[in-house]
């Protein structure tokens, strides 16, 4: 730690302490409090709270379409929406879900998180972060107001071809899902670089690979394969617009090409876009279980691994979406056994968190009522997802409300409720107030309820035979009583995040001041202020065991030595965080913002003429000009 | 309704779960083939191991919940015993659950094979997916004994049945479920599947693979009957038309034939011959009407053709304008259409 401190030729922190301290990092960390200060803002607590509140409000906008869609099958022959608006309505519900909420929220929660608990002092590429948020918050925008002028996409969030190829969906529509797509996972791959660089570059010293908090393993594993599932969807919905656009036939078996290529790309991406969204759920709850259960996690070795068997398995299970394709069936049966494999690594992370809790004391307090949910509802789903791992089983139950009840299991049960348990875990972390526990338990008691009713009566809507995505049936198919209860369980699911959003919004004016460390947690996250301040920590603190804040009672040690001038943060080694560099970390820059508006005018003006590329390349050159226009660097000038 | 009120009416519902699934026209749980007798088998068995397996994890979470812990004590202070003793259930856990998932793999391997058996079959139908009705062929090695029908099959009982599925527009699937899993029609190519009716009925099945605005409305009929009755409606149905038999028949077939519906709709021995929409030689005889959306009556048909976008909005038979006369006459004479 000394060589980082040695001759200063500079104002650096070891010469100063205390408030005089924080009182001059704040002040070049800080955001300018101006218009134009907030726009280029790169602090990643700010931009991971624009990215948490924004994923929220796109979740509840994706409640609301379920909600409509309910309300329309409650009864049979319901005449509340058409088979226009029902089919806008599902394509925009799993559309949003999937890509403005299941995937940014954990980069969201990552985007905030890992830097503090890694203890440094922003992300790595802080200015890429400012302009993924923007890019996705447009591409969210976009097909928000498309839907809004009833031009939205109408085909399915999957959009299988043909029936989104240019001659089944003329129009735009199909356009603005593909579109929408690019907009996402452009930011999605962004912030997936941001976190694999920061949690291997600027690691606290001495927090070595077996000292990762297992929330930065597992959003970390994350981050890989958001980098390689990605790509493989932007190329469906490139081809795809290609195909709309300027007549490929890449999809079109009458000119040689093929529309179950569009299903494999999809699904390469689709079955590990599941563990995108389920990961930063084991991430929470592997977070919360040692807070409240009083000890340190059991297995940390055994989890660690999991998450990595599960990065690289699902990646060999996409087919089981395609069993009624008519693949070769020894082929389908080698991914019926990946499927089933895959319980196994997830099955180790239920028993490790078990055997944690076991040896444990809980501590009743909403995160943990929230991980409890986790268990029943995840298991449960979990569990059916086997069944449908086997192909004769799948070709009965694929696309009914079989299915529906499957995922929504899994999605809601591995992610909805380990993000709640995680913001009432974190919000005093992000605003310096407790929610109110009195409110907490009715949100879960509610959502647990409402989810149960509302999802686990649709398996058997599915066995009496009800395929998903139909608008309407007819009273002699026998569904509408269960469709009835769905619909009354989803309403309360719906009133549970009322009561969320009421105690959020409660609780940031009125609510106890929590302290750095309300929960008495051990990680780094915790040894700052709630809210933290712009530098996060004063003192770069150095890491002697996985629990720094339960092994060091008597206050971290640190390192000192960084700049007080200008934005400066600690590199280190990727194994055993061992300080190498001090690396001075960009300032705000408008820049960012701009390039994602020239970006985003190209992407939208190219679903309707391809010389939008052309025209967008001078405008996005000369952002992206300005965003790298050499300045001179504090280092240079040593 | 008021709170009360629909409490009264869900409780009865929430009771009655288990037994509302009396009405089972469209659902796996009432097999009439030996392939979907199994794949309710292999369903129950996985229902029955995983549903142990969930209720031993909550088990497990539930006596885990108990406090074992002194509050206050030093969260990283653990028992090495302890520990290590976990740690070799844990294992043994893991190992279980990797024992279970091969035995499932080995079942579901098993009933794959059974299910996707090479038989011959005794009828050979190719099935044509269109936007948003079905169409049938019934293969014949005399080709004039072939014939085309639409989203009604008939089928004999305890004979294997081949039926080959193509689309013609965008991807639909084939589900009865009381007789096969589904399989999807892709277009540019073609996929089998293979049931044998083991008892007579009708079964409902319904395209399972969103495929557009009517999605919801593709649905289709299969007829097992014993293999006379079969013969005889195979007979039947490869024949032309039946001569219209009243006058208002003969002036139904006379302005069927002049009005544009004769430019979509075949009626063999006509001179209808589209091929854009169902085959109509035979339609008095089928069950229903737009692919299973309404009963066969002549009220019916009179209200399809008067207004097909009303009953399945988006759907593309257009609307004809024909006077009230030519309406009734056409509705009796597709209805005598046996």
């Amino acid at each position: 730690m000394s060589e980082a401190a040695t001759a200063p030729r500079e104002l650096r922190d070891s010469e100063l302490d205390g408030p005089a301290l924080s009182a001059r990092l704040a002040r070049i960390w800080g955001t300018q409090r101006s218009i134009v200060g907030w726009l280029s803002s790169v602090d990643h607590k700010v931009i991971g709270r624009r990215y948490i509140v924004t994923a929220f409000l796109f979740l509840f906008m994706g409640g609301l379409t379920a909600i409509v869609m309910r309300l329309q099958l409650a009864q049979p022959e319901s005449k509340l929406v058409g088979p226009d608006t029902y089919n806008q309505l599902f394509t925009m519900h799993g559309s949003t879900m999937m890509f403005l909420f299941g995937v940014p929220i954990g980069e969201a929660m990552a985007v905030y998180l890992v830097p503090l608990m890694v203890g440094t002092r922003n992300i790595a590429f802080p200015r890429l972060n400012a302009f993924s948020y923007w890019v996705y918050l447009s591409g969210g925008v976009f097909l928000w107001i498309s839907f809004l002028l009833n031009i939205g996409p109408d085909v399915g969030w999957f959009a299988y071809v043909p029936l989104s190829g240019p001659e089944y969906s003329p129009g735009k529509r199909a356009d603005v899902w593909a579109q929408m797509i690019t907009f996402t996972e452009l930011s999605g791959l962004a912030v997936a670089i941001e976190i694999i660089v920061t949690v291997l570059k600027q690691r606290a010293p001495g927090m070595s690979l077996s000292r990762i908090p297992l929330f930065v393993w597992a959003l970390f594993v994350n981050s890989f394969i958001i980098i390689f599932a990605l790509p493989a969807v932007m190329v469906a919905s490139t081809f795809l617009i290609l195909d709309r656009l300027i007549g490929t036939q890449l999809f079109n078996p009458a000119e040689g090409g093929d529309a179950l290529l569009f299903q494999h790309l999809f699904w390469f991406f689709g079955h590990p876009e599941v563990y995108i969204i389920f990961l930063p759920g084991t991430a929470f709850v592997s977070a919360i279980i040692p807070t409240f259960a009083r000890r340190e996690i059991f297995g940390y070795l055994a989890l660690v691994l999991s998450l990595i068997a599960t990065g690289f398995l699902s990646f060999g299970l996409w087919v089981h979406h395609m069993f009624t394709t008519g693949l070769p069936q020894l082929g389908a049966a080698f991914f019926t056994a990946n499927s089933m494999l895959i319980a196994i690594p997830n099955g180790l992370q239920i028993f490790c968190w078990i055997a944690t809790l076991w040896d444990g004391r809980p501590v009743w307090r909403t995160p943990l009522l929230f991980v409890c949910g986790f268990f029943f509802i995840f298991v449960a789903g979990g569990l059916s997802g086997i069944m449908l791992a086997s192909v004769p089983i799948d070709t009965q139950v694929h696309d009914t409300y079989f299915v529906v009840a499957h995922f929504h299991y899994v999605l809601i049960g591995g992610n909805v409720f380990p993000l709640l348990a995680a913001i009432y875990y974190w919000f005093p972390k992000f605003t310096g107030r407790m929610l109110s526990e009195r409110l907490g338990a009715w949100n879960f008691w509610l959502a647990f309820i409402g989810f149960n009713v509302a999802f686990f009566p649709m398996h058997i809507s599915g066995l009496m035979g009800m395929p998903r995505r139909v608008y309407t049936y007819g009273p002699e198919m026998g569904w509408g009583d269960l469709q009835l209860v769905s619909t009354a369980g989803a309403l309360v699911l719906f009133a549970s995040f009322l009561v969320f959003v009421w105690n959020v919004l409660a609780s940031l004016r009125s609510g106890a001041v929590a302290g750095p460390n309300p929960w008495g947690a051990g990680t780094l996250e915790w040894a700052t202020a709630s809210p933290p301040p712009p530098q996060n920590f004063d003192h770069i603190p150095v890491v002697t065991h996985r629990e720094p804040l339960w092994a060091e009672r008597g206050g971290l040690p640190v390192v000192t030595g960084l700049s007080i001038r200008h934005r400066e943060l600690v590199v280190s080694s990727v194994a055993e965080a061992e300080p190498q560099l001090r690396e001075s970390s960009p300032a705000p820059s408008i820049w960012p913002l701009i390039a994602a508006v020239t970006v985003g005018a190209t992407f939208i003006g190219s679903i309707f003429t391809p010389y939008a590329v052309l025209w967008g390349a001078p405008p996005i050159a000369a952002a992206l000009t300005g965003w790298f226009w050499p300045k001179n660097t504090p280092e240079d000038e040593e | 309704m008021t709170t009360g009120a629909l409490a009264l009416r869900l409780l009865p519902i929430a009771l009655a779960l288990p037994l509302a699934s009396c009405n089972l026209v469209q659902s796996p749980l009432n097999p009439v083939s030996p392939q979907a007798r199994d794949l309710l088998w292999l369903f129950w068995l996985f229902t029955a191991v995983l549903a142990a397996i969930w209720l031993a994890v909550m088990l497990a979470l539930l006596m885990s919940l108990r406090a074992r812990r002194t509050f206050g004590a030093d969260p990283l202070a653990v028992d090495p015993r302890r520990e290590s003793r976990a740690g070799i259930l844990v294992a043994g856990l893991a190992v279980a659950t990797g024992l279970a998932v091969l035995v499932l793999t080995g079942l579901s391997f098993a009933g794959q094979r059974r299910l996707f058996a090479d038989e011959a079959a005794a009828v050979t139908i190719r099935a044509l997916g269109h936007q948003w009705w079905w169409e049938f062929q019934y293969e014949n090695a005399d080709p004039s004994q072939g014939f085309n029908t639409a989203n009604e099959i008939h089928v004999p009982v305890g004979q294997t049945v081949l039926v080959k599925l193509e689309s013609t527009d965008v991807i639909h699937s084939f589900w009865v479920p009381s007789l096969m899993g589904k399989v999807d029609l892709i277009p540019g190519r073609q996929n089998t599947l293979r049931f044998t009716a083991e008892r007579a009925g009708v079964y409902r099945g319904q395209c399972a693979e969103f495929c557009g605005l009517q999605h919801a409305k593709m649905g289709m009929l299969v007829v097992a009957e014993d293999p006379e009755t079969f013969a005889r409606w195979r007979e039947v149905q490869s024949q032309p038309r039946l001569e219209p038999a009243t006058d208002e028949a003969r002036a139904g077939e006379r302005a069927f034939v002049a009005a544009p519906c004769s430019m979509c709709h075949q009626v063999r021995g006509t001179r209808a011959a589209g091929h854009n929409g169902p085959e109509l030689t035979h339609v008095g005889s089928r069950r229903t009407l737009a692919a299973g959306t309404l009963p066969m009556s002549r009220g019916n048909l009179a209200a399809w053709i008067v207004d097909p976008h009303g009953i399945k909005p988006g759907v593309n038979m257009p609307l004809v304008k024909l006077d009230p006369d030519e309406l009734n006459t056409i509705a009796a004479y597709l209805e005598g259409l046996k």
